[in-house]
């Protein structure tokens, strides 16, 4: 019997990704070292259910997972959350298709890690809106994508793809195809020169490919995206944020700690900012945890998971976590000073600053209030405090 | 299908539910959510697969409730209560009935 997987999670993350953290970010590249170390630990099949030979882990344990490994590597954690994304979207929805059925089986059996192309140029990051279609004939697709940004497109072993249905359907009646390595042909576009999160190879590119049509999900996309990829996104990456944060506010602590060791009796300048910078991580956290619950609750509902009030609570929490993440780790740069400021410190917080200002740019917190100020329009808070 | 819905109409009358389909129909027109002519849909079609997104579901339900003075509660506020004309028209007739959300 294996350790548990936050156990193995750890291990991970301490002895693979937290090495090759600085490597992956100087070098814009993908963590492999750590996915070589998390396919050993089986932690990519982990969700999938026990019938087809994975774990059967929640959300809630995979969330944890992503907390505990962007402390060590926030390329690595969002990677992960990102392949999580995917494998919740099969398991919830592919169950009932035998060709999903069989991925199921090679995701725990092969370890094998999935990428999404959503995004496509020329939509302005609306991933509700297709302008690429599945051209359907004789039981065999063609899809081509000019997808602006598939993350870790190439080290992937199969990417979800949404396109419109057919190609005389509305831009937003939109399906998700899995296709595998062999049936996609990628040629890149864009480049990934970033700020932070420069792991996650975030490049462009215009994807061809040929594959069954069994290899389509049965639901609507539409369905999809409400009910498993949008809640299963906002967790994961503000899990993920919030282990960010949490090593930032660790270095921050640890100096105040040096400090006060160096003057005993007097308590350091950036005492209470640290205290700050805490009461906002526990915020964030119990957000995460709030949002965990609600969705565990209404898993299995397609009602609850397609009402407004469920759409609206998991876009507070993706806008929430977002904001307090890049305040959490600016106060925890106060803490530190110059000290936090350096690269070569080990209390810097540079790069968990620049991992940190991603987070209201994916899918853009603008672009998530304005959604939740159009559903506001009609919704009306009905719940009691305990939900 | 017309049968079926019907039944579960309780006080409305044929004349209501005709006279209702319409008034739908000409929001669901007037709007432009759509990515074909009305016209074209049948009662029971998916109004998603017809281009209606979910910023337009919540344009139409602001229209609903101006044009038939009704307020949506919360448990209907979900894409199963647009996803048809004849959903519509069984949400709107149950607000209308005070058995809506039943």
């Amino acid at each position: 019997m294996s350790p548990p997987l936050l156990r193995r999670a750890r291990d991970a993350g301490l002895d693979v990704a937290a090495r090759h953290a600085d490597a992956v970010d100087r070098d814009a590249r993908f963590p492999t070292e750590a996915f070589a170390a998390l396919k050993a630990a089986g932690l990519l099949g982990a969700m999938v259910p026990r019938d087809f030979g994975g774990e059967g882990a929640t959300l809630a344990d995979i969330a944890a997972v992503c907390h505990e490994l962007a402390q060590h590597c926030p390329s690595t954690g969002m990677i992960y959350a990102m392949h999580q994304i995917q494998v919740a979207c099969v398991v919830q929805h592919g169950q009932q298709s035998a060709w999903h059925r069989t991925l199921l089986e090679r995701l725990a059996a092969e370890q094998l890690l999935l990428a999404s192309a959503t995004t496509e140029a020329g939509i302005g990051g609306d991933v509700r809106s297709s302008s690429c279609a599945v051209e359907a004939s004789g039981g065999r697709f063609r899809l081509e994508k000019n997808a602006s940004v598939i993350s870790y497109g190439e080290a992937a072993d199969g990417i979800l793809v949404t396109a419109r249905r057919t190609p005389d359907s509305p831009a937003s009646d939109q399906v998700i195809v899995a296709v595998l390595k062999d049936d996609c042909r990628l040629e890149q576009t864009v480049g990934w020169d970033t700020l932070g999160m420069r792991g996650t190879c975030s490049m462009g590119y215009r994807l061809s490919a040929e594959a069954g049509i069994e290899q389509i999900l049965p639901l609507p996309y539409a369905d999809i995206s409400a009910r498993t990829m949008l809640p299963t996104t906002h967790i994961l990456w503000a899990s993920m944020w919030l282990g960010i944060a949490t090593d930032a506010v660790g270095r921050a602590r640890a100096f105040v700690r040096s400090e006060a060791r160096r003057k005993p009796g007097a308590t350091p300048p950036g005492a209470l900012r640290l205290a700050e910078a805490t009461t906002m991580l526990n915020q964030m956290r119990a957000s995460i945890v709030g949002a965990v619950r609600q969705y565990e609750e209404a898993l299995g509902d397609a009602d609850r998971l397609t009402s407004m009030g469920f759409a609206v609570a998991m876009n507070t929490l993706k806008v929430g976590a977002a904001q307090t993440l890049v305040r959490i780790v600016e106060q925890a740069l106060l803490v530190c000073g110059l000290n936090g400021y350096r690269n070569d410190s080990e209390y810097s917080v540079a790069r968990h600053l620049r991992d940190a200002h991603s987070a209201p740019l994916m899918i853009s917190n603008d672009r998530i209030l304005g959604n939740t100020a159009n559903l506001l329009l009609v919704h009306k808070d009905t719940m009691g405090l305990f939900g | 299908m017309r049968a079926t819905a019907w039944t579960a109409l309780g006080d409305e009358t044929a004349e209501d539910v005709a006279s209702m389909d319409t008034t739908i129909r000409e929001i669901l027109a007037d709007s432009g959510w759509l990515a074909v002519d009305v016209a074209a849909l049948s009662d029971g079609d998916d109004l998603y697969a017809a281009g209606l997104t979910s910023h337009g579901s919540v344009n139409l339900m602001l229209a609903l409730e101006e044009r038939f003075d009704i307020e949506f509660p919360e448990q209907l506020l979900r894409r199963r209560t647009f996803e048809s004309i004849a959903a519509i028209r069984e949400a709107v007739t149950g607000l209308r009935n005070g058995t809506a959300g039943a």
